[in-house]
């Protein structure tokens, strides 16, 4: 885990996106309580968008 | 070096092992899982490149991921952030996938390729953009020193259409035009109009296209995309719903055209054959645009195309016919399993710095960098599935299969390595005799169960090109379209030219109907005697048979199937339809000959495409 919170800190960091940050913590929070409650995900239907 | 491209987890994965700079070995995975345009970590086909190069993972100096997740969230992101709250439905489902499993790629990846090597660890695994993992397969395997390169999908990360240049070892990306503005994604969505599957019906829309009039064209180009003259474009977002929804177009799509999207089992109408030209011909005219534009930025004279849409050999066959490239050359696998290709020559070159030496022919050997089989085992295999064969030798075999393609018969042809990439090049291919007048309707009704108006391509002697088709180039890999000469036309009376729609296709329009577009045209094969002997062998004995240096050949499956890679695929394949014979290898199996017990219900065992 260590790994990739540096890699994307790296990768923030090159594309210089780190506004994206606040949203991905936040992402992050809802994301851990949709994983908890088991929330499904449908499988990607359209092209290479999802 | 050894270096194995990986292209996985959207649609197509595939995995392609170069050594030194060559391409050794390259397959998709729905060839081994039987399961279309599967999206799995490919572990059959590592597997199968592995076993080709005769080493284990071990022996692997690098492994490439064609594209890069990180900048694929970033996308995801950002287009949410700037549509919200419009797309919550849909950011609402994928953004937990991604937090679940697509964010942790590396990882993901990783822990798959331990399966192949334990002590696999990440700093041996690199990952390359998609759109330069595209530039890449068509640059490097290219016969050419220095080369334009064109590369057009739907999308990448960002890119969905970029202009490259590629000198010797080098290959850099200069312009860009990026999400959502994408030609593959307008032409999607114009499959998705007319009814069909999108990522795979994108063919039927171009194979329906000569049917109908470009009577939307205008409509398009003054609504739906800003095209520039230099090639560049926008796409007016307020017709489409893919950045936000779970279709390609809206309502305001179908007001404008002012008919509902069409439903899959709905009657194609002359409206649809219209719509298709209308695309296509905006296609063409954006495609050329940017050939003409990238022709004056760079100077060259040579042209190196890949991405999904150069797949489309209309388009392709329109920019050879413009002149603005002297030569051009085109990605076999141009679509997402061609990226595992490139992904790994881009780290050869690129990443590792090493150098490429082109000798005048292609990297791609024909393509047939699939799985083969040697006589033994084509034998033992046929045996245990219990098919009745006779073992000819070679010359004896290549005359049986001409004289039954003489005499009208539909003939399975399985022969050698397998083809990378979405066309059969006479590896793995269901033949015909273009001659004939039925043979179009036969092959797709009873052997391909597939739609009557889907149009065959012919596989032509390289020699004997000039005598039957206009084009100026070779078109080994089937991806470029070329008209049948005027003096093979057959004269229509004026009943016949009266004709609409698909009731134009039982006209024979030449010497060579089943092959022959009703716009004349064909998308053509070239059979080079250096790259597939046999094949060569199997045309000449046909011409000596016929006078006729042409064959049908399309794909060995039915509709909605992978192409067959084993023998025993084959074998399934044969007793499942209406062909009449089948070659594998050296063996010879008549329909007539086989045990009836072993005849399946074949046209309904796959999921329509």
């Amino acid at each position: 885990m260590l790994d990739f919170l540096a890699e994307l800190w790296r990768f923030m960091r090159v594309r210089k996106k780190f506004w994206l940050l606040p949203i991905l913590i936040m992402m992050v929070v809802f994301g851990g309580l949709v994983v908890l409650t088991k929330g499904s995900a449908i499988a990607p239907f359209i092209y290479t968008l999802f | 070096m050894r270096i194995l491209g990986i292209s996985a987890f959207y649609h197509d994965s595939a995995a392609a092992l170069i050594e030194d700079g060559r391409i050794t070995a390259a397959a998709q995975e729905e060839r081994f899982t039987r399961k279309k345009h599967d999206s799995a970590f490919p572990h059959n086909a590592i597997t199968y490149c592995l076993a080709e190069a005769g080493i284990t993972a071990d022996g692997l100096d690098h492994v490439v991921f064609y594209d890069k997740p990180f900048l694929k969230f970033e996308r995801l992101l950002e287009t949410y952030i700037a549509l919200a709250p419009r797309g919550f439905g849909s950011f609402k489902m994928s953004i937990p996938l991604w937090l679940r499993e697509k964010l942790f790629q590396k990882s993901l990846l990783r822990d798959e390729l331990k399966s192949f090597a334990e002590d696999f660890d990440s700093s041996r695994l690199l990952f390359c953009e998609h759109h330069l993992s595209h530039a890449a397969s068509a640059f490097y395997p290219s016969p050419f020193e220095s080369a334009a390169v064109l590369t057009m999908d739907g999308v990448g990360e960002w890119a969905t259409t970029s202009a490259a240049m590629g000198d010797g070892n080098r290959l850099e990306i200069f312009q860009e035009i990026h999400f959502p503005h994408s030609l593959g994604l307008l032409y999607s969505a114009a499959t998705y109009y007319t009814g069909f599957k999108v990522n795979s019906g994108e063919y039927k829309v171009m194979g329906l296209a000569p049917y109908g009039e470009p009577k939307y064209a205008k409509l398009i180009l003054d609504h739906l995309i800003d095209l520039k003259s230099d090639g560049s474009f926008r796409l007016d977002m307020s017709y489409f719903d893919y950045c936000t929804g779970f279709t390609m177009t809206n309502d305001r799509f179908a007001e404008l055209f002012g008919q509902p999207v069409r439903s899959p089992d709905q009657l194609l109408t002359q409206f649809h054959m219209d719509v298709a030209a209308s695309i296509q011909s905006v296609l063409d005219e954006a495609v050329l645009r940017l050939t003409r534009s990238l022709a004056r930025q760079t100077g060259s004279r040579n042209l190196c195309l890949a991405g999904g849409v150069a797949l489309n050999c209309v388009a392709n066959g329109k920019v050879l016919r413009d002149g603005s490239f002297d030569n051009i050359w085109i990605q076999p696998a141009a679509g997402d399993a061609g990226g595992a290709v490139g992904a790994s020559l881009a780290a050869y070159h690129i990443f590792k710095g090493q150098p490429r030496k082109p000798n005048g022919a292609d990297g791609m050997s024909g393509s047939y960098l699939g799985p083969g089989f040697a006589q033994a085992e084509i034998e033992r295999r046929l045996a245990a599935v219990g098919a009745r064969f006779a073992v000819l030798g070679e010359a004896a075999m290549i005359d049986a299969t001409a004289q039954a393609l003489a005499n009208e018969k539909a003939v399975g042809w399985f022969q050698g390595r397998m083809e990378f990439g979405p066309r059969s090049l006479g590896a793995r291919s269901i033949l015909g005799d273009p001659r004939s007048p039925g043979m179009q309707k036969n092959l797709n009704l009873k052997v391909k169960f597939r739609e009557s108006f889907r149009p065959f391509a012919p596989a032509v002697l390289r020699e004997d090109i000039s005598d039957w088709f206009d084009l100026g180039s070779d078109s080994p890999y089937m991806l470029i379209v070329g008209d049948v000469r005027q003096d093979k036309h057959r004269q229509m009376s004026p009943d016949e030219q009266a004709l609409f729609g698909i009731d134009k296709l039982n006209v024979a329009r030449s010497e060579i109907p089943a092959v022959t577009h009703v716009d004349y045209s064909a998308r053509i094969q070239t059979v080079h005697r250096e790259t597939n002997p046999r094949f060569h062998q199997l045309l000449s004995r046909f011409k000596e048979l016929t006078g006729c240096p042409v064959l049908v050949n399309t794909s060995f499956n039915v509709r909605g199937e992978p192409i067959v890679c084993t023998p025993e695929d084959a074998f399934r394949c044969f007793m499942g339809n209406e062909l009449d014979l089948l070659v594998v290898g050296n063996c010879v199996l008549w329909k007539s000959e086989q045990d009836a017990a072993l005849k399946q219900e074949y046209s309904s065992a796959f999921e329509l495409d």
